[in-house]
């Protein structure tokens, strides 16, 4: 045989066992950690996040986001959009069931509809928008918008708004509906056990409608609250995944050095999380946009990524994390340059009041950070004073305006209208709330960008409208943005494909197997 | 005797109440809401959310009328819902309390048996090697935090030499029954038992030491002596007994202590007991949770000091139950 063609077939042999070893397998268990544990699991009643990426295997939405945050297909398998922009119409996927065997139809999703209006208040603004929904036939629903809503086709992922099955809650009392606590969805994944305190066990959902999915039998979600726990948890073995967020950031290099782990930050586009520092807008030196602008100058961001967050994220450039919709990165930049922060204050006329910081309960990272911003501004001759709280106490001084400076970071929905723009409009100032405009900063222009960027079309308008926010507000400084967060996924490297939406963990493991 | 029971089942129905009416007083004032840290989680916040939320905990009612609708059910035994979790209080700590029986019981036992033997074997070798061994011993464990101990023994056991499980109750997905399941709890077990056993142990060796070397110089032990009895006989029957009362006293008192040691260690380790479910309840601010662990915990002690006094008659019998 010439050696050209046996080479050619060893290429060819090659080639078909690197295909093939890149065919999903079936079966096996993941184990995953859940921190802190979720108190329920029935997305619609319960929204935070270990309720979210636990539950979005048992219930679906009616779209996906790619990382690009296009929408792909989940319960709807088409969708289409009036010329006017104000009516959507969705072909629902045929076949497919809840776990318990009924139908899934277009009356499921008027349903949940109505429920999420009442019991999901971020579901609640997003439809906000909407006119009428109605179900001209089983498989089909058509959303009438009072008025064009760009990021209208951004709000049906399974976390903002997940199907509720209609024959188990109607006309019962949802508070203390007993399928809240064994859910029933029509996801990869169905709800088989729950040992509080310990593990919540998911097993395959036989009938799922794409056939051979999900490849793996079982999850379970190891319930373990202590952070070095959880680090010695992944290297003993005992836990294959470990969702971003779940150790300690100083941990990460460690573990990621470990034999067959593989580390990556994706699925984290859909929610984009950005870190700022509240600065309260109303009263005392940080009313002064100078003040404002002097922090900013004043805290070396590089350092807290460097050091602080190991090198992971990136340092912000403005309100909308460069991971949205309608990003841009031309807007007035704050490099750290203490000189200009003390020329900034002198000019301002600050006299060394004291300034309170509320760092973030948040372990022992958020800490750190809180040490070194300190550190910052001191520097600067800036007094501050740390005030010590834990989450329920931070998030009421926080909403009850009695703070200067406060630690945070909000998802953004990869939309300005969806996750920005509550943060800056000036209807947004709501005492005794949190994740709004709780800064106190007013500014009509920015108000009517923001009211007309949520109803422009067409997409070149609203680009147009949020760069032009962006720029307003970079200069203005209502608030120090700080980072764009990346909370690594660390995993065995035999878990393939865990992550492939924009959505992440969030969005199920209905592509995830096991290369035994 | 049975008067004596009764009397004192009584007095501590009061006490309890009056630990309930604190208790409600005291954690509303810690800052924030139950309403508050769950629009926090959602990630959203509108008035309607924050209201709706209010309302579903009752949080919008005066409180003198929250007080009495609490404690007109405490009195029917019925500890209210935890919204957060959505069931009822009864329930989720009636799931957590066998893990914490468990584990505290365990790790009472060990702190006694360990500590009344090596306080035994110090006083009877005053001032030797031994005995300084021992006091070393047990001061180091008195002087470290809980948690300290707790992740030192896991660095050693499960991460370098692999011997024990580093969280948990059982093996997850291990499915076993009969003696394996009881191997493997037990495995799972002994790492939290000995990191809260081991504290306490070091008060009561030392404790033990003092008192028995106290004792020892009594006039009735010189007689016992001089009776001829040998010194083993000595030490169990007249020394040990008589020095065991201020130990019996002690673990009395420590039967709450053990409970907030819990805490840490169940954290730790993951164990799923009431003490964790007390720390999320606080964080939470989930009253009615938090308020039925405080309720439960504090039964607990007052049983376990009523216990307490009923060992004393037993350890010395001249004590007489005052009715």
């Amino acid at each position: 045989m010439p050696k050209r063609v046996l080479l050619g077939l060893l290429l060819a042999c090659g080639l078909t066992a690197s295909a093939l070893a890149q065919e999903p397998k079936t079966g096996g268990v993941i184990n995953a950690v859940i921190q802190p544990e979720p108190p329920g699991l029935m997305l619609a009643m319960v929204q935070n996040g270990p309720t979210q990426m636990v539950s979005g295997n048992i219930f679906e939405g009616l779209l996906r986001y790619s990382p690009k945050l296009e929408p792909q297909p989940e319960l709807a398998e088409s969708w289409s959009v009036s010329e006017d922009a104000r009516t959507y119409t969705f072909k629902l996927r045929k076949g497919v069931t809840w776990h318990d065997g009924k139908p899934f139809t277009a009356a499921d999703v008027l349903f949940s509809v109505e429920m999420l209006k009442q019991t999901h208040a971020r579901a609640r603004n997003n439809l906000a928008q909407v006119d009428k929904v109605e179900a001209p036939d089983d498989h089909t629903v058509v959303f009438t918008l009072k008025q064009p809503f760009g990021p209208f086709l951004g709000i049906f992922e399974v976390g903002s708004m997940p199907m509720v099955p209609k024959h188990l809650y109607e006309g019962t009392d949802w508070k203390t509906n007993p399928y809240n606590n064994a859910p029933v969805g029509t996801g990869p994944f169905m709800f088989k056990e729950w040992q509080k305190g310990a593990f919540i066990r998911l097993v395959k959902n036989p009938n799922y409608y794409e056939k051979g999915k999900p490849y793996i039998d079982e999850i379970y979600w190891q319930i373990i609250p202590d952070a070095a726990a959880r680090s010695v948890a992944y290297e003993t073995g005992k836990v294959d995944v470990l969702p971003g967020g779940s150790v300690e950031n100083f941990d990460v290099p460690r573990l990621s050095k470990l034999k067959d782990t593989c580390v990556t930050g994706a699925g984290w586009e859909f929610f984009s999380p950005l870190a700022w520092l509240w600065l309260n807008n109303r009263q005392g030196p940080l009313a002064d946009k100078r003040v404002r602008q002097a922090i900013m100058y004043a805290i070396d961001r590089d350092f807290a990524k460097d050091v602080i967050w190991n090198g992971l994220g990136k340092v912000a450039t403005g309100p909308s994390a460069s991971t949205i919709k309608y990003y841009t990165d031309n807007v007035p930049k704050y490099p750290y340059d203490p000189a200009k922060a003390k020329a900034l204050l002198k000019e301002a006329g600050y006299k060394g009041e004291k300034i309170r910081l509320l760092p973030l309960a948040y372990g022992e990272t958020w800490q750190r950070w809180g040490e070194a911003v300190k550190q910052n501004l001191q520097d600067v001759g800036i007094s501050i004073e740390t005030i010590a709280t834990d989450v329920a106490g931070g998030n009421q001084k926080i909403g009850d305006w009695d703070y200067d400076i406060a630690f945070t970071y909000l998802y953004q929905y990869g939309d300005p209208a969806l996750g920005v723009g509550r943060n800056y409009v000036s209807s947004a100032i709501a005492k005794g709330q949190i994740f709004n405009n709780v800064e106190g900063y007013s500014n009509p222009e920015i108000d009517k960008l923001f009211a007309d960027g949520a109803v422009a079309t067409p997409d070149s308008k609203r680009k147009e409208i949020y760069e032009k926010a962006q720029k307003i507000l970079v200069e203005d400084v209502p608030v120090a943005w700080m980072l764009e967060l990346q909370f690594p996924t660390i995993t065995r490297c035999k878990v393939k494909n865990l992550i492939t939406t924009g959505i992440g963990v969030n969005d199920g493991f209905k592509d995830a197997w096991l290369d035994k | 005797m049975l008067s004596f029971v009764a009397q004192r089942v009584l007095k501590g129905v009061i006490v309890l109440l009056a630990i309930v009416v604190l208790n409600f007083f005291l954690i509303r004032l810690a800052p924030g809401d139950p309403a508050v840290v769950m629009a926090g989680e959602a990630g959203a916040s509108d008035q309607i959310f924050v209201k709706q939320l209010r309302e579903k905990f009752g949080l919008d009612k005066p409180l003198p009328e929250q007080l009495f609708i609490y404690v007109k059910g405490v009195v029917t035994l019925d500890l209210g819902f935890s919204f957060r979790q959505q069931a009822p209080v009864a329930k989720l700590i009636g799931e957590r309390l066998p893990a914490t029986l468990l584990l505290t019981l365990t790790a009472f036992a060990i702190s006694l048996m360990l500590g009344i033997l090596f306080g035994t074997f110090a006083a009877r070798f005053a001032g030797t090697f031994l005995d300084t061994a021992i006091t070393i011993f047990a001061l180091i464990f008195y002087a470290m935090p809980i948690f300290w101990v707790a992740l030192m023994g896991i660095l050693l056991f499960s991460v370098t030499t692999d011997w024990l499980p580093s969280f948990g109750y059982e093996t997850v997905g291990a499915n076993l029954t009969g003696l394996g399941h009881v191997v493997d709890v037990v495995k799972h077990l002994i790492m939290p038992a000995m990191t809260l056993g081991l504290f306490f142990m070091a008060t009561y060796t030392r404790m033990t030491r003092a008192s028995m070397l106290e004792v020892k110089r009594l006039d009735f032990v010189k007689t016992a002596r001089a009776k001829g009895l040998s010194d083993a006989v000595i030490q169990r029957r007249h020394v040990l007994r008589n020095a065991l009362l201020p130990v019996v006293t002690l673990a009395g008192v420590h039967s709450g202590t053990l409970i907030g040691g819990a805490v840490i260690t169940e954290t730790v380790f993951a164990w799923p007991g009431i003490g964790r479910l007390m720390y999320d309840a606080l964080l939470q601010r989930d009253y009615n949770l938090l308020l039925g662990v405080f309720v439960i915990c504090s039964a607990m002690v007052l049983i376990f000091n009523l216990i307490t006094d009923l060992v004393y008659r037993l350890v010395d019998p001249r004590i007489e139950f005052a009715s």
